[in-house]
């Protein structure tokens, strides 16, 4: 069988469409890279998403192509997935006291009403 | 493109959640109800991961086969803006489909596993890439009316309740306006234009209408599945909602130009609100799908080369330290 495409490049390439496919095999696409992009100096690079690459110079190329292709970036770090290490969402509770923690909350300190009654009892 | 769940109506009714914990079930339930995202790490009921893989892969490959069809047409441009914006638009898709493969890839299927079960015809793509873009008018009509209910689709999704598809889908809507209006953009410029101009951009109408009609896939009855897959922000609109939504933002558009529809009995009921239409040819969709229509062959063949070709390069630049890990996204 013969492929006849409208497509002059793939009709030159002449592929045989029954050929059998020798399957992807693990690490055919690389490994994967975290991206972190800064939009503006000054700002917070933020995580954006990954890449497959097979080196980290690798992953900057596919990474402008992949993140930074519109509006603005001034920078990108990439990080191999393997090399994060993040908590796991099942120990969140870990998390749950800070709002318990008032010592830390500027807005639990009320001295005015001390001030007040201090300064009444100086006046008598 | 075309992401939407498919849901085997020959499964029994518990079928979804009978060998889950009810507690964890539960707390899964309720997390998704209150609007809270799943991330990967998360507790998830078999079905869900194994429905979410299904869609978002599917998806995935929808972008990359897709971009076959236009990409057709970047040697033969009509002048030079179009064919930066047109290859721009495709280097998008490609993009498009490299954010889905790693969203779908936190749900635990490597990206080799996607690309050979494409290759092999196990897993699908969106059916409209199985036909060819004839004349350029063709690519103007993809651009913007099968953009426009991929656009349709993905803002639904969008809503869903797994933290990596949605922030996927957010990029890909924000970059999906521009291949909207640059098609939008390409229709109105032949369908003012001379008489040759609007029969062509007429003929790739006609066309590309019953494939668009086919977009959203057939009417999926309302079963227990997808009232556990919509509880579970899976599904987000059923099929006919979303072909509603994109006959009424799109039917006006099209006869604003003076186009014609090839359905007689399009016409919107002033009563109930809805488009009315001609049932599609759902048989032909499911021989399309199944591997018979004019270009799966072509598709796949490239698709499979593209990989043949490109494997040695991988392998020489694979450094022996590569350890795989399932990306964060």
């Amino acid at each position: 069988m013969k492929i006849n495409s409208i497509d002059p490049r793939v009709n030159r390439s002449k592929i045989d469409p029954e050929k059998k496919f020798e399957e992807a095999k693990e690490l055919d696409q690389w490994q994967t890279f975290e991206v972190f992009q800064q939009i503006k100096r000054g700002m917070h690079h933020q995580h954006v998403g990954c890449v497959h690459a097979p080196s980290p110079e690798i992953a900057f190329l596919f990474a402008k192509e992949q993140y930074a292709r519109r509006g603005q970036c001034v920078n990108i770090w990439v990080v191999k997935s393997s090399d994060v290490f993040a908590t796991e969402y099942e120990d969140a509770d870990i998390f749950d006291s800070a709002p318990e923690k008032f010592h830390r909350d500027p807005s639990t300190y009320k001295v005015m009403d001390r001030i007040q009654a201090f300064k009444e009892r100086q006046k008598s | 493109m075309y992401g939407n769940a498919y849901i085997d109506p020959s499964l029994a009714p518990n079928k979804l959640t009978q060998d889950e914990d009810p507690i964890k079930l539960a707390e899964f339930e309720a997390r998704i109800a209150a609007g809270d995202k799943i991330e990967p790490k998360d507790w998830m009921p078999t079905e869900y991961r194994k429905q979410l893989i299904r869609m978002i892969e599917q998806h995935a490959h929808s972008e990359i086969i897709g971009s076959l069809p236009e990409g057709t047409w970047i040697t033969r441009a009509p002048g030079f803006r179009r064919k930066l914006a047109l290859i721009a638009k495709v280097q998008d898709e490609v993009g498009h489909a490299q954010l889905l493969y790693s969203a779908a890839e936190t749900l635990g299927k490597p990206r080799e596993e996607m690309i050979n079960d494409l290759i092999s015809g196990k897993s699908k793509y969106s059916n409209v890439f199985n036909y060819p873009a004839i004349t350029w008018a063709d690519t103007a009509v993809i651009a913007w009316l099968i953009d426009a209910g991929a656009i349709v689709n993905q803002l639904a999704n969008s809503k869903g309740s797994y933290g990596p598809y949605v922030r996927a889908l957010d990029r890909i809507c924000a970059e999906e306006s521009f291949h909207l209006k640059y098609g939008h953009d390409n229709v109105v410029y032949l369908a003012t234009g001379t008489p040759k101009q609007r029969q062509m951009v007429q003929e790739a109408l006609t066309r590309w209408w019953p494939p668009i009609m086919h977009f959203f896939g057939p009417s999926d009855k309302i079963s227990v599945h997808t009232e556990t897959l919509m509880k579970w922000k899976v599904k987000m609109a059923s099929n006919d909602d979303m072909r509603q939504t994109f006959l009424n933002m799109y039917v006006p558009k099209i006869w604003d130009l003076g186009l014609v529809l090839p359905d007689p009995n399009l016409k919107k009921n002033t009563e109930t609100g809805l488009w009315e239409y001609t049932e599609p040819d759902w048989e032909e969709f499911k021989r399309v799908i199944n591997g018979d229509g004019p270009c799966n062959a072509e598709r796949l063949a490239v698709r499979r080369q593209a990989e043949e070709k490109g494997r040695w390069v991988r392998q020489a630049l694979l450094s022996k330290d590569s350890r795989y890990v399932t990306p964060l996204v």
